[in-house]
C-alpha cells in the first residue's frame, strides 16, 4: 500500500491552472524526489498536501484512505509534515518550544509550562536524528543547519500524533546551506528512511538524483513521468523537465535585435556588495542580458543594487561611458534606469491606486504642468500607452488591483516608458505569475523595447526564459559571476550548459 | 518560487543580543551613580524610598502594557481603563457617596472590570479586525466616559481605612503600594516565563503566521493578553485611589504614555517579540530616577514632560539601529 497517494490534482487560481491533474504515489520508506521548473506546480501541489491549498478537484489518499485536508494540523494528524523552504520557526523561542509548538502535550500542564518535560520532549525528537542541539537554546541563537535540524525534529512530532510511520516533506532544504552542511543533511535524510517516507524537493537536480529512490517529474502542473534514481542522469531528467516545447517563436527570436559593437549602454566594474563579489559587465544599447543562478546566488541582489535600492561596498557602473553613483532609487530613476521587481503585488505598485496614477508613479513630470497635475496631458499620455500596449482595463481611473496580473505587468512597464527617457530596464521575474499567452506578449514588448535601443538586463523566471529571450547570459554562483555565456538566435545553448555553470 | 510563508530569522550574534539586554540596567546605575554624585539629597535613603514609591502604580500598569508589546500590539486604553476602575472602587469600598463597605471585594471587581475592558479591546482586535492602537485609544475614551458617568459631579472621598492605609502605611521602609507592585513584577515574570500564554504572547511577537502553521489557533490568545494587561491597569487604578484618597476620572492621566516610555526604554520593542517584564522593571526605575534626579539637581519640573518625550524617542531609534534598512517603511 502507498503511503501517500494523489490523484487527478486539480488547482485553479484566476488566470492560471496551477495544477492539472496531478497523479503521485509515494511508497511506504522511500525517498521520493520532485522535479520541475519554476511554476510546474510543485510549491502548489506541496501546499496542497499538507492542507495550506484545498484542490478544486482529485483526491489525497493515505495508506489507502481517502483524506480532506483542510489546514496544517489536519495534515499532521494524518501524519504529513513539511519543512518550508523559508524556515518556520519562531525565532525567539528555544529550540524545545519550537519542536513541540502546537502540541506541547504533558509539557504544559493547564496552561503552565513545565520546562523539564519540555525538555525531555524536544530531546527525544533530537535524539531521532542524533543532533547534539542544546533544546533549551534560543533558536536565534543556532546556525542555519542547526535550525533546519530542529524543523526536522519539529516534524517527526507528528509520529506521535498519527501513531503512523509520518510522511516528510523538504521544500528545498539545500538552497541556502554549505556544502558540508548539505552531506549532513542528507545523511540524516537516508537516516529518516528508516521510519519515515520523504517527499525531497530541490532546483539541483544533482542533488535529487543523489540522495532519491526515485523521482517523479512536474511539467505545466501534470506528471510527466518519473525515474528511478539509480542510472539517470541529470540530463535525462532536464529534458523531462522543459519537454519538447520552447519553440523561438515564442520568445519572438526573429525579431532579435542585432547587436552593434559600440559604447556599451551599461558598464559594471567590480561591483560588490553584501551578497555578491567583484561583479563585471557590459550590456549594450539593444542587448538582452539574461543573469541566471540558483537562490542564493546574489542575482536578485545584484538587479536592486543596479536601482540604488540594495548598498555596495566597492566597483563602478557607467552609463553610456559616464560614471554614475546609485546611493538611491531616486538617483536611477533620474539615471534613465527601470526596475520591474519579482514581487509585483508589494512592489510593484499600488494596488488601490488607479492606473493612470501606478502608470506615471515615477515620471510625476509626464503627467504634470509645473507643480500640478494636469488631468488633459495625464489622459492622452496614459490613453496613448493603454492603447500601445493593448492593456485590457475598463479605464485609466480603475484601480490597478482590478486587472488581471498580466495587464498590471503591462502598466508596470508602462510606468518606465511613459518619459520616454528609459536607458536600461532592469527586469526581476517579470512574467512570474503570468500564463503563456500573456507571458508572450511581455517578450514581444521587451523585443519592441529592444529595437529602440533600450539595453535589458532580465532575471528570467525560468532558465528557459532566459535562454530564449537573452543575446547573452551571465551565470552568477555565490555571488560571482561564474562564466559569461552568448546566446544569439539560432545558437542558443541548452538550459543545462548552463545549469552545470550555476551549481 | 518563493513560498509566502516566512523570512528566515536573521542571524544575529548573540553578543549583540546581550549587549542590548544589558544596556538598560548599565544605564540604569550610571545615571544613578551622576545624580547622586551631584546632589547629596539625590543619594538620601528618604529620596531613594521616594523613587521606589513613586515608582509603584507606573510598575503595575508597565507590566500590564510589556505583555502587549511583547507580542507586537500597542495598548493606549491605560487611561481611561484606570479612571473607571478608580471610580469603581472608591464607590464600592466605604465612601462619602453611599453605604457600601464592600472592601477587598470592591477593589477584585474593579480589577475584573479592567479585565473585562481589556477583553473588550482585544475582541475588538481579532474578531473586528480593528488595529489595536485605534482599538484600545477607543477604549480608554469609552472608560473615561464610563468613569464620568459615576463620577457624576460629585467626588467620592473613600474613608474604607484599609484603602487608605495602602499608599500611606509602610512595611520594611517601603509603602504598601511598593510591596503590591513587587509582586506583581514578580508575578507578571513568573506569567511571562512559566505559562503558555505568556510565551505565546512572546511568540507571536515573534512569528505569528509560525504558530497558526503549526496549528495554534493565536486569537483567544490576544484577548487574553489585553485581558491580562487591563487586570494590571485596573489594580493600577485602585492604586492611585488609595494615593488621592478619593475616586478621579483623570487616575490614569499620563500613565498610558509613561508606560509605554519606562517598557521601550527597558528594552521591550514596539515591534514585539524581545523584551518582557525584567527589562520594563528596570525602564520604570529609570524613568523614574530620571525625573526624579533632575529635580535634584535644580532642572525644572517644567521641563519633564518634554524629557520623557525625547527620552522614549531616542530609545526606540537605538533599538532599531540594527534593523535600519535601505527602503524600509515605516508606518
Amino acid at each position: 500500500m502507498n503511503a501517500l497517494e494523489v490523484r487527478g490534482l486539480v488547482k485553479h487560481y484566476p488566470g492560471v491552472t496551477a495544477l492539472d491533474g496531478v497523479d503521485l504515489a509515494v511508497r511506504p520508506n522511500e525517498v521520493l524526489g520532485l522535479a520541475g521548473e519554476n511554476g510546474a506546480g510543485k510549491s502548489t501541489l506541496l501546499k496542497a498536501l499538507v492542507g495550506l491549498v484545498t484542490p478544486d478537484a482529485g483526491t489525497i489518499h493515505v495508506r489507502g484512505e481517502q483524506v480532506k485536508l483542510r489546514s496544517v494540523v489536519d495534515a499532521a494528524n494524518h501524519g504529513i509534515g513539511m519543512v518550508f523552504q523559508e524556515q518556520s520557526l519562531v525565532p525567539n523561542l528555544t529550540a524545545a518550544e519550537n519542536i513541540v509548538l502546537g502540541s506541547e502535550g504533558p509539557a504544559v500542564r493547564r496552561g503552565i509550562y513545565r520546562w523539564d518535560v519540555m525538555r525531555r520532549l524536544a530531546q527525544e525528537q533530537l535524539d531521532k536524528i542524533g543532533s547534539p542541539i542544546d533544546p533549551l537554546a534560543r533558536t536565534d541563537s543556532l546556525s542555519f543547519a542547526d535550525r533546519q535540524m530542529v524543523e526536522i525534529a519539529k516534524v517527526l512530532r507528528i509520529e506521535e500524533r498519527s501513531q503512523h510511520p509520518p510522511v516528510v516533506i523538504l521544500d528545498e532544504p539545500t538552497s541556502v546551506l554549505e556544502s558540508k552542511e548539505i552531506e549532513t543533511l542528507f545523511a540524516q535524510i537516508r537516516r529518516l528512511r528508516e521510519f519515515a517516507t520523504v517527499i525531497f524537493v530541490s532546483h539541483r537536480l544533482d542533488e535529487v538524483l543523489d540522495v532519491c529512490d526515485r523521482v517523479c517529474v512536474l511539467r505545466g502542473g501534470k506528471s510527466v513521468g518519473e525515474v528511478a534514481a539509480a542510472g539517470a542522469v541529470p540530463r535525462e531528467l532536464h529534458r523531462m523537465m522543459i519537454g519538447s516545447t520552447g519553440s523561438d517563436d515564442h520568445y519572438h527570436g526573429s525579431a532579435a535585435t542585432t547587436v552593434v559593437e559600440e559604447q556599451p549602454r551599461l558598464s559594471v566594474r567590480g561591483l560588490s556588495g553584501a551578497s555578491f563579489h567583484d561583479i563585471s559587465f557590459d550590456v549594450a544599447p539593444g542587448e538582452i542580458v539574461g543573469i541566471v543562478g540558483v537562490h542564493g546566488s546574489g542575482r536578485e541582489d545584484v538587479c536592486r543594487a543596479l536601482f540604488g535600492a540594495e548598498p555596495t561596498t566597492a566597483g563602478e557602473i557607467r552609463m553610456d561611458g559616464t560614471r554614475i553613483d546609485l546611493p538611491s532609487t531616486r538617483a536611477a530613476c533620474a539615471a534613465g534606469i527601470g526596475y520591474v521587481p519579482a514581487e509585483r503585488k508589494t512592489e510593484g505598485m499600488v494596488g488601490a491606486l488607479s492606473v493612470a496614477e501606478n502608470m506615471t508613479l515615477a515620471k510625476q513630470q509626464a503627467r504634470c504642468a509645473g507643480p500640478f497635475v494636469a488631468p488633459k496631458k495625464q489622459a492622452t499620455l496614459v490613453d496613448s500607452w493603454i492603447r500601445r500596449l493593448s492593456i485590457r482595463t475598463p479605464g485609466r481611473d480603475t484601480p490597478i488591483q482590478r486587472l488581471s496580473g498580466g495587464n498590471q505587468q503591462k502598466v508596470i512597464l508602462a510606468r518606465w516608458l511613459v518619459a520616454g527617457d528609459i536607458r536600461l530596464l532592469l527586469l526581476d521575474h517579470p512574467t512570474r505569475g503570468l500564463d503563456v499567452g500573456v507571458r508572450s506578449e511581455v517578450y514581444r514588448l521587451m523585443r519592441e523595447l529592444a529595437a529602440t535601443g533600450v539595453a535589458t538586463v532580465l532575471l528570467g523566471d525560468s532558465l528557459e526564459e532566459a535562454v530564449g529571450m537573452a543575446d547573452r547570459i551571465l551565470v552568477m554562483n555565490d555571488g560571482r559571476v561564474a562564466t559569461e555565456v552568448p546566446c544569439p538566435t539560432g545558437a542558443k545553448p541548452t538550459p543545462l550548459d548552463l545549469v552545470k555553470e550555476m551549481v | 518560487m518563493t513560498s509566502e510563508v516566512v523570512t528566515a530569522p536573521r542571524r544575529q550574534s548573540r553578543r549583540g543580543a546581550a549587549f542590548r539586554d544589558a544596556g538598560p540596567p548599565v544605564a540604569l546605575i550610571v545615571i544613578f551613580a551622576i545624580f547622586s554624585a551631584l546632589s547629596p539629597q539625590f543619594r538620601s535613603t528618604d529620596n531613594v524610598q521616594n523613587i521606589v514609591d513613586a515608582a509603584a502604580v507606573l510598575a503595575v500598569v508597565t507590566c500590564g502594557i510589556t505583555f502587549v508589546l511583547m507580542m507586537g500590539s500597542i495598548d493606549l486604553s491605560a487611561a481611561g481603563v484606570m479612571g473607571a476602575c478608580a471610580l469603581t472602587v472608591s464607590l464600592l469600598v466605604a465612601n462619602n457617596r453611599n453605604d457600601n463597605g464592600f472592601g477587598l471585594l470592591g477593589i477584585a471587581v474593579a480589577v475584573l472590570l479592567g479585565c473585562a475592558f481589556g477583553a473588550l479591546s482585544g475582541l475588538a482586535l481579532v474578531l473586528l479586525k480593528v488595529p489595536s492602537f485605534m482599538a484600545t485609544l477607543g477604549m480608554s475614551a469609552v472608560g473615561l466616559g464610563v468613569a464620568t458617568l459615576m463620577f457624576a459631579g460629585v467626588q467620592p472621598n473613600i474613608t474604607d481605612t484599609m484603602v487608605k492605609g495602602l499608599a500611606i502605611e509602610r512595611f520594611l521602609g517601603f509603602s504598601y503600594l511598593t510591596w503590591i507592585a513587587a509582586v506583581c513584577v514578580l508575578l507578571g515574570w513568573l506569567i511571562q516565563r512559566y505559562t503558555r500564554l505568556g510565551r505565546y504572547a512572546y511568540a507571536i511577537g515573534g512569528a505569528e503566521e509560525v504558530l497558526a502553521l503549526s496549528g495554534v489557533k493565536v486569537k483567544p490568545y490576544k484577548v487574553a493578553v489585553f485581558a491580562l494587561a487591563g487586570a494590571f491597569y485596573g489594580l493600577g487604578g485602585v492604586m492611585v485611589t488609595s494615593q488621592l484618597g478619593a475616586g478621579l476620572v483623570q487616575a490614569g492621566d499620563g500613565y498610558d504614555f509613561s508606560a509605554i516610555t519606562a517598557a521601550v526604554v527597558g528594552g521591550t520593542l514596539l515591534t514585539g517579540g524581545r523584551g518582557g517584564i525584567p527589562h520594563s522593571a528596570v525602564g520604570v526605575l529609570l524613568v523614574m530616577v530620571l525625573t526624579n534626579g533632575l529635580v535634584q539637581v535644580g532642572v525644572s519640573p517644567y521641563w519633564q514632560g518634554g524629557v520623557e518625550g525625547l527620552i522614549v524617542v531616542a530609545a526606540v531609534a537605538a533599538a532599531v539601529i540594527p534593523q535600519r534598512r535601505r527602503n524600509q517603511v515605516v508606518k
